[in-house]
């Protein structure tokens, strides 16, 4: 298992090699000259000159490639056009904030979503069903920012329950020790014998947690669902109910596990995928993350940060693809890993 | 199995309604005491600044926080672009307004406890021009070069402790006003030092606002400055905190959680009117979205066609159908908040008869085929160019204009205009520092028509031309006033564009924020803002 995780650490490589090398071409072949975009209206023709000397658009393009790589190589991402920070820093700041939302989301979507799959399969046709897989199919059609707009309109503007958007109360002037709100809530907890951050930044996470997990809560209720039935008419699970075993052990026991593993691999790219719909969740609840981040430096042409922020992600996805794998072994040890 | 559901749920269902339940108490704010003075105030804006030294950055967001935290030797008189003393009591024009000698106020601390002197107005110059000053490389210093200052000032010296002097290399009255804007900012030179190449993350000015923190994309905090010349502050704190999104921003204003917002969505207007507690503070902006006419291109040539242009297209129709009640219809170049505007020149109107009339006469009786390019993105002074050059492709049909729309990327697009590869482009400007020349020169003198052009029309007027030279070189307020409003008149005369619209700015705030002032040229400035009980 160990040597499986090697090889499949070694396999990152290449992959973030053709990562590298498309996300460069993609935005070197872009139409439109950066440096004239970013100095816009007012620029004269030797500021745009300039611009292009700095950022080292005047030499080839296969130039600017081999020299991005020996960049990437040495573990340089360079730095970000717009604000002259370390793209590594500017990264090292905001991804907290949004691993710590995703996290929230894929707890939610899964326990919620397992837990209405299991209960729409062993109720099959009822109206538990109807209405879960009914929901599920709205919840999976949902716009994201509409959504979280819609929340936000009910629970903080008309019940006045929940804030608006942020990560924490700003008035109360907190300062970041880890930068992951909830634990540095713990910790100000034990500091200062108040749980009002631990609190504040609970309350803050709902609403967007809600509008980022409903999408992978929807099709991982589904597909819960689905696996579950099939698993059900399985033979052991006759002989198990056969045998006299308590319906819940047949259920928990023996049917989820099995039925568990077409799930996980659903979770596991879910999360991967929960980094993109970010995007829209940290813009509508103004969340300081690296989806908006990378959004604002698409639209800033910041292409150092938007290919950091692409590799970052992608090495990402890749590692939680990996975890998924090693997941698979635990949860069926039928499943070796080689 | 169901006693296990049933318990999830509950938990589910619990644990947020205690969350909820602390809602209340952690919405309530500050008490605020009997006089103005108290109260923590936030700005929820639209985006996070770049960094916090106001020489190295270019954009609004960044400014925002600057001018918090510094001053500079005169500033705008609020919702004006004149300036007044600030940081400088008073100053004298010598050598033919080759020397400008500013007296520093007395007595002025910045946060850092540094007293402001001519040395420290030397050093946060310096550091922007002299390239071998050991802070130039913190650089690059834009807007230095936006303003075109290198071949404007050629040495500042500190004469005495309170005394500076500017040598200028050419006479140029726009110059004070330059001195206004947030990149002339007085930097605390000892700060400079002590942070180094982070002193772009840790200000020290000596502003109405002390840095507290920052969290990136999230909120920067301030603290009152007890010391501060021009006050009293009344706000204990204020905090521009980031809220991208803007009907988020209207929903929190709404919630109380924010006291004032930025750049509302025209949509939400009419709803904000309306809405009990929320007051709406507004002003034309200093910019101006046109029309430009290829002055050397056929049939723009003429001016005969350019004035039907004028009268062809109906500005009313286009600001109402895309500005909403965000827009003012633009007569003049200049907008109207700017000093010298012009209010005397009569507009166009719309007048389809006049338009024909006049293209019989040039020739065109039948009218002619165009271009019309339009940008492909949405800009301050022009939030859709592509649904304007609809509105106007179909009124330029009722007088035999046929008018085909072009869009190019918009870099491209920008390079293409430049190089006055168009017949009539749509752009637009947003001033800088509120001088005339800001507008007049930059787009429609004749040095700004070589290509490169900013001067997209290609417009090359003597008289025009004339005009606002002189209005540079001589420094006596009335006089440059004359020589501008002069100036309109040849331009609406000649009609190298078709000025389309202004767009008006508006803050929507909590009825209680008082004494807050939109300036004209884009900065906020919150120093005498207080909260009412």
């Amino acid at each position: 298992m160990f040597k499986h995780i090697l090889k499949r650490l070694s396999l990152l490589i290449p992959t973030i090699f053709g990562v590298v090398t498309l996300v460069f071409f993609m935005i070197a072949l872009a139409p439109g000259d950066p440096a004239r975009v970013m100095l816009g209206e007012r620029a004269n023709a030797e500021q745009i000159e300039q611009l292009r000397a700095e950022l080292g658009l005047d030499k080839p393009l296969i130039q600017q490639y081999g020299l991005y790589l020996s960049r990437i190589v040495r573990l340089d991402l360079g730095k970000s056009i717009t604000s002259g920070q370390k793209i590594a820093s500017e990264i090292k700041e905001r991804f907290p904030a949004t691993i710590e939302l995703a996290i929230w989301a894929m707890l939610f979507a899964t326990v919620l979503g397992v837990l209405l799959g299991v209960t729409s399969a062993i109720r099959r046709n009822t109206w538990v069903d109807y209405t879960t897989m009914g929901g599920a199919l709205v919840g999976v059609s949902m716009p994201v920012f509409w959504l979280g707009l819609v929340l936000i309109m009910i629970f903080s503007v008309w019940l006045d329950l929940l804030p608006t958007g942020g990560r924490m109360n700003i008035r109360y002037f907190f300062e970041p020790i880890t930068n992951f709100y909830v634990i540095d809530g713990i910790i100000m907890w034990f500091k200062e014998g108040t749980p009002k951050f631990l609190v504040s930044a609970l309350r803050h996470l709902i609403l967007p947690t809600i509008a980022l997990g409903t999408i992978p809560l929807a099709i991982i209720a589904r597909t819960t669902r689905s696996s579950m039935l099939e698993v059900l008419q399985q033979d052991y699970i006759k002989t198990a109910r056969s045998a006299g075993i308590k319906e819940r052990r047949v259920i928990y026991r023996y049917a989820l596990r099995n039925a568990l593993l077409p799930v996980i691999t659903v979770i596991g790219l879910q999360f991967g995928l929960l980094l993109s719909g970010a995007i829209l969740t940290e813009t509508v609840f103004s969340w300081p993350g690296i989806g908006k981040w990378i959004y604002v430096a698409i639209g800033a042409r910041d292409y150092p940060a938007v290919q950091g922020g692409i590799i970052f992600i992608s090495i990402f996805f890749v590692l939680i693809n990996l975890v998924v794998d090693i997941l698979y072994s635990v949860v069926n040890p039928k499943i070796r890993l080689q | 199995m169901k006693k296990l559901v049933l318990l999830m749920l509950i938990v589910a269902l619990v644990v947020p309604m205690a969350l909820f339940a602390q809602g209340s108490q952690e919405a309530a704010t500050g008490s605020q005491e009997d006089s103005k003075m108290g109260g923590v105030l936030v700005f929820g804006r639209s985006g996070d600044s770049v960094s916090l030294d106001p020489g190295r950055e270019t954009d609004g967001e960044s400014f925002y926080a600057t001018t918090a935290v510094y001053d500079t030797l005169v500033e705008f008189v609020p919702g004006e672009t004149a300036v007044q003393p600030a940081l400088a009591e008073s100053w004298d024009i010598e050598d033919g307004g080759l020397t400008w000698t500013f007296h520093l106020r007395e007595g002025v601390k910045f946060h850092d406890g540094t007293p402001l002197n001519a040395d420290a107005v030397v050093f946060s110059f310096e550091r922007q021009f002299v390239e071998d000053h050991p802070y130039y490389d913190q650089g690059p210093w834009k807007y230095w070069g936006y303003m075109d200052m290198d071949n404007i000032v050629d040495e500042v010296i500190a004469v005495d402790d309170l005394t500076v002097q500017f040598k200028l290399k050419k006479v140029e009255a726009p110059f004070l006003a330059n001195l206004a804007m947030d990149f002339a900012s007085i930097v605390s030179p000892t700060a400079a030092a002590k942070y180094g190449d982070d002193f772009k993350n840790n200000p020290v000015g000596t502003g109405a606002f002390k840095f507290v923190s920052w969290t990136k994309d999230s909120d920067i905090v301030f603290e009152r400055n007890e010391d501060y010349w021009d006050g009293p502050v009344y706000l204990d704190r204020l905090i521009l905190k980031v809220i991208p999104d803007a009907t988020s921003r209207w929903l929190a204003l709404q919630k109380g959680e924010v006291d004032l917002i930025d750049f509302p969505s025209a949509e939400d207007l009419p709803a904000m009117a309306e809405t009990d507690g929320i007051q709406l503070i507004q002003q034309p902006g200093l910019n101006v979205g046109y029309l430009a006419l290829n002055t050397q291109k056929k049939p723009f040539d003429n001016k005969l066609v350019r004035q039907a242009m004028n009268y062809a297209i109906d500005q009313e129709e286009i600001v109402k159908a895309v500005y909403g009640d965000v827009g003012q219809v633009a007569k003049n170049p200049l907008p109207p908040t700017i000093w010298s505007y012009n209010d005397d020149i009569e507009d166009y109107g719309y007048d389809p008869d006049m338009a024909k009339k006049l293209l019989a006469q040039a020739g065109y009786a039948d009218g002619f085929e165009m271009e019309l390019w339009a940008m492909p993105v949405a800009r301050p002074y022009n939030p859709n160019a592509r649904k304007i050059a609809e509105i106007m492709q179909a009124q330029l049909a009722k007088v035999g204009i046929d008018a085909q729309i072009v869009s190019y990327e918009w870099g491209t697009y920008l390079d293409k205009t430049d190089m006055g590869e168009h017949q009539a482009a749509m752009l637009g400007w947003t001033g800088d520092n509120g001088d005339p020349d800001n507008f007049l020169w930059v787009l429609l003198s004749a040095p700004a028509a070589e290509l490169p052009a900013g001067n997209i029309a290609l417009w090359k007027n003597a008289e025009f031309t004339d005009l606002i030279g002189r209005a540079k070189e001589v420094t006596d307020q009335a006089e440059r006033t004359e020589l501008y409003r002069e100036a309109q008149v040849v331009f609406h005369e000649e009609a190298p564009w078709v000025p389309i619209a202004h767009s008006v700015v508006t803050i929507p705030a909590k009825e209680e924020v008082k004494n807050f002032v939109i300036y004209p040229t884009g900065k906020r400035v919150f120093k005498h803002v207080y909260f009412e009980d």
